[in-house]
């Protein structure tokens, strides 16, 4: 496990040297054509209205140029100051076509325990309609699978109210009870949240989340005794720059 | 809006000392600012007249930094001898100037004599004319001007023009001017930002319609289906959702982060050009903005064009023109009464003007007129042709399916398209289009099929005009060259270029190659081309050969126009011919300032 943790920093590391070492041509007739930039989204950071109050923390960000970027995105959930949920992915990210992006790399949960480490290929774009779409089939060690289906939209209600329909499905290939994760269509997350841009790169926002747990998951879950579905008012603030 | 503005009008009509506020579409916030700001700590730029006019045969420019504010906060633009716009140039055709340019910048820096015909090194393009100058360092441009009318000059550095190295050139004629005038006033327009140029570019390349506060919403949805019905607006709306493309996508920087400026003065403050009852007064517009594409007129004036991109045309007059980044339009009003008017030019997304007052009368100005709506793109500036019903909904999203890159040997941009009849010079090119093999892929969003005439159209926003206020609008297709056309010769080949983007990426280029990855476009010296360009995006771009006339194919072969910079509106198509008369390395772009570092060609003349 080490090594692969290693072997995955130091493709990073070979990952972000070659893509800040690409040598352009300068455009010295002007300004810098595909300057390297660099992107942090924190889509969600909010607290969820339940007994323990969790916090939640959903974002991306990007370091690269215009077709190749490498790419991180994180989830993490915090509950009674104990880290629950810590998911990383780092990402080669490609773009293939107008508007979609080719990624491939590992993702790695750090909690909750026992922690698993996956290989990564995914899609993100924006689909017709604009609908942003985030999907990846992931690979784990035994022979575990999964596969994330994420869709967003943003509906306007002025130039800076806007409502943000999102919804995250999660499939499995195997059972996986030390997590309490079973096989087949596992859970499903949608939420709705109206957010107010005081600029663009800096938002507020209140909205509801609703999740349920399906099928082998669900099980597992009424055998520990807990809820297999949850509906929570959240508060929260998004902000990229 | 309403109120704010004749609130303005009466504090301007009131003659009150310096205001200081921000300008923009949040006017009315902006009031709140009055009085709060004391005075302003400008170089030579703090009168209302505009920047000083310099004149003879040897210049001293120093480009350095000068603190300026435009908008309530103290920023600093890069000025030539301390002032933004820079000094105006007044040179005599048919002498020799000498211009010592020293950069006291921390960066290195260049100055471009734009539309003047020149030997290639004193063209001022860093990596094509020379090494650009480096900081502490002072370069010597020496060149015979052989030509006369309104040009300008400006950075070729960096994005340093939006940051206020810019001015104009006048160049007196060496026999008598076909225009006669009492008294001329250069109308330098430009866009100011707060922000720094890199980081507006950033800002673009993570979210294109950051600077865009006119997207649609869903009150708009709702009015369309209260109209429409259900039914009607998806289909309407359809094209736009499979395209993923916004029909409001006028401008990439709008009025939300630029204060527009006419010769270095905002518009509360307002440039001020005299003149006396009865002159002939020749106003010199040059539109040395970044990114701003401006309409321009003088309610209660008609103007009359002499001169575009500083050569003389066939007089038209007309009520309104565009002047796209980079142009130049020398008009002609007769002020008869002792009335003021107003100079007012908006920009293409209506998101902001600015103004000035042409006064006999230090003391008066004129009413400001409102903004015209913002206009919203349509069907034919997709290059789609009027023809609706055509383009069901799977029309437009297989585009990336329709690959014409098999057809290769109709690569008329590689091979010369000889196999074609050649058009007659002057009429422009009636041949198929091609869209190449590099125009396919992530770097292109959009292919105009069926590109529309992009001469005789106004332009968007301006097109239902004459219909809607009885201005008449200035087209292409109006402007006819004073003199015969100097080469008659028939273009011996024609090249084709694709005006290309990606504009959720942000990326921009030419036939989908942008500059860093393209080969220079060669031409033969002495040869006489026609240079075909389609514009496969939906903004307009202003596209500008340096070194060699761009020679407009307006339909007249015998007086053809010579431009220096020439609009092509979006989904359309225009012809120009080309004179190879300059050996050397030429630039070939596109002059909105965040479009040129990719939408950009060497032109290689040898």
């Amino acid at each position: 496990m080490k090594s692969a943790s290693q072997k995955t920093t130091f493709l990073l590391l070979a990952l972000l040297a070659s893509l800040t070492s690409t040598v352009s041509i300068s455009a010295v007739a002007g300004g810098k054509d595909d300057p390297l930039l660099a992107m942090v989204l924190v889509d969600e950071f909010e607290i969820r209205d339940a007994d323990d109050q969790p916090l939640v923390l959903d974002g991306q960000g990007w370091v690269g140029k215009d077709l190749q970027k490498l790419w991180l995105k994180t989830e993490f959930e915090r509950v009674d100051g104990n880290t629950e949920e810590a998911e990383l992915q780092a990402l080669y990210s490609r773009s293939v076509a107008r508007y979609w992006d080719f990624q491939l790399g590992l993702r790695k949960d750090f909690k909750p325990t026992p922690d698993r480490s996956w290989a990564v290929i995914g899609w993100q774009g924006l689909a017709p309609y604009f609908f942003e779409i985030d999907t990846a089939l992931f690979v784990g060690e035994s022979g575990r699978t999964a596969l994330r289906l994420a869709a967003e939209y943003e509906l306007l209600f002025t130039q800076r109210l806007i409502l943000t329909p999102d919804i995250e499905i999660n499939f499995y290939g195997h059972n996986d009870e030390d997590l309490g994760v079973g096989s087949g269509l596992s859970d499903v997350q949608a939420g709705l949240r109206l957010r107010y841009e005081i600029r663009r790169e800096f938002a507020p926002y209140i909205g509801v989340n609703w999740s349920r747990k399906y099928g082998n998951t669900a099980d597992f879950a009424r055998s520990d005794g807990e809820d297999i579905d949850d509906t929570q008012l959240v508060i929260g603030i998004r902000a990229w720059f | 809006m309403k109120d704010t503005r004749s609130l303005m009008a009466r504090l301007n009509n009131a003659s009150l000392s310096r205001r200081h506020f921000v300008t923009g579409v949040a006017a009315g916030g902006a009031l709140a600012g009055l009085g709060v700001f004391p005075g302003r700590s400008y170089g030579s730029t703090a009168t209302n007249n505009g920047p000083q006019t310099l004149r003879g045969k040897q210049y001293d420019l120093s480009i350095g930094y000068q603190p300026v504010n435009f908008t309530g906060r103290e920023r600093t633009a890069t000025a030539v001898n301390g002032s933004v716009p820079a000094p105006v140039l007044r040179w005599r055709e048919g002498e020799r100037v000498t211009l010592r340019v020293t950069n006291n910048l921390a960066h290195d820096s260049s100055i471009h004599w734009h539309g003047i015909i020149l030997p290639t090194e004193m063209d001022g393009v860093p990596g094509l004319s020379f090494d650009g100058i480096k900081p502490g360092e002072t370069f010597e441009y020496q060149f015979d001007v052989n030509q006369s009318g309104t040009y300008w000059y400006h950075s070729h550095s960096g994005f340093q023009e939006q940051t206020g190295v810019y001015g104009a050139i006048v160049i007196d004629p060496k026999e008598p001017d076909p225009v006669s005038y009492d008294r001329d006033h250069v109308v330098l327009l430009s866009d100011w930002s707060d922000e720094a140029p890199e980081d507006i570019y950033a800002k673009l390349k993570k979210m294109s319609d950051y600077y865009n506060f006119r997207e649609r919403t869903a009150g708009d949805l709702w009015r369309d289906i209260k109209q429409k019905g259900i039914a009607q607006t998806w289909n309407d709306r359809a094209m736009w959702n499979q395209m993923r493309m916004s029909d409001r996508d006028l401008s990439d920087v709008t009025g939300y982060t630029y204060t527009f400026l006419m010769n270095g003065v905002t518009p509360d403050d307002g440039w001020q050009g005299l003149f006396a009852r009865g002159d002939r007064v020749r106003l010199r517009f040059i539109n040395a903005a970044a990114m701003t594409i401006f309409d321009v007129r003088i309610p209660g004036l008609k103007m009359t064009v002499v001169a575009s991109d500083g050569q003389n045309i066939e007089p038209v007059t007309v009520d309104e023109f565009r002047i796209g980044v980079a142009e130049t339009y020398d008009v002609i009003v007769e002020p008869s009464d002792d009335s003021a008017y107003t100079i007012f030019a908006q920009s293409i997304d209506r998101t902001g003007y600015t103004r000035g007052t042409l006064t006999p009368d230090a003391s008066v100005t004129a009413a400001v007129p409102a903004m015209d709506p913002a206009p919203l793109l349509g069907h034919r500036d997709m290059g789609m042709g009027m023809d609706h019903s055509m383009h069901g909904m799977g029309g437009m999203s297989d585009m990336q399916g329709m690959d014409h890159s098999n057809m290769s040997g109709m690569d008329h941009s590689q091979h010369g398209g000889n196999t074609k009849k050649m058009d007659k010079a002057g009429f422009g090119s009636s041949r198929p289009i091609t869209h190449v093999k590099s125009e396919f892929g992530p770097q292109v969003d959009m292919r105009a099929d069926n590109p529309q005439n992009g001469l005789s159209d106004p332009g968007i926003g301006l097109r239902d005009h004459q219909r809607l206020y009885g201005r008449r609008v200035l087209t292409y297709a109006d402007i006819c060259n004073l003199y015969p056309t100097i080469d008659p010769r028939e273009p011996g080949r024609e090249i084709e270029l694709h005006l290309t983007g990606n504009m959720s990426r942000y990326m921009w280029s030419i036939n989908g190659i942008k500059f860093a990855a393209a080969e220079p476009l060669q031409l033969a010296f002495g040869e006489r081309v026609r240079i075909t360009l389609i514009n496969d995006t939906m903004m307009t771009h202003p596209i500008h050969l340096h070194g060699m006339w761009s020679e407009l194919e307006t339909g007249y072969p015998e007086y053809i126009p010579r431009k220096h910079v020439v609009i092509v509106q979006p989904g359309s198509k225009i012809s120009y011919l080309v004179t190879a008369d300059a050996i050397g390395r030429w630039a070939y772009h596109c002059h909105l300032l965040y479009h040129m570092p990719g939408m950009f060609r060497e032109v290689r003349v040898s």
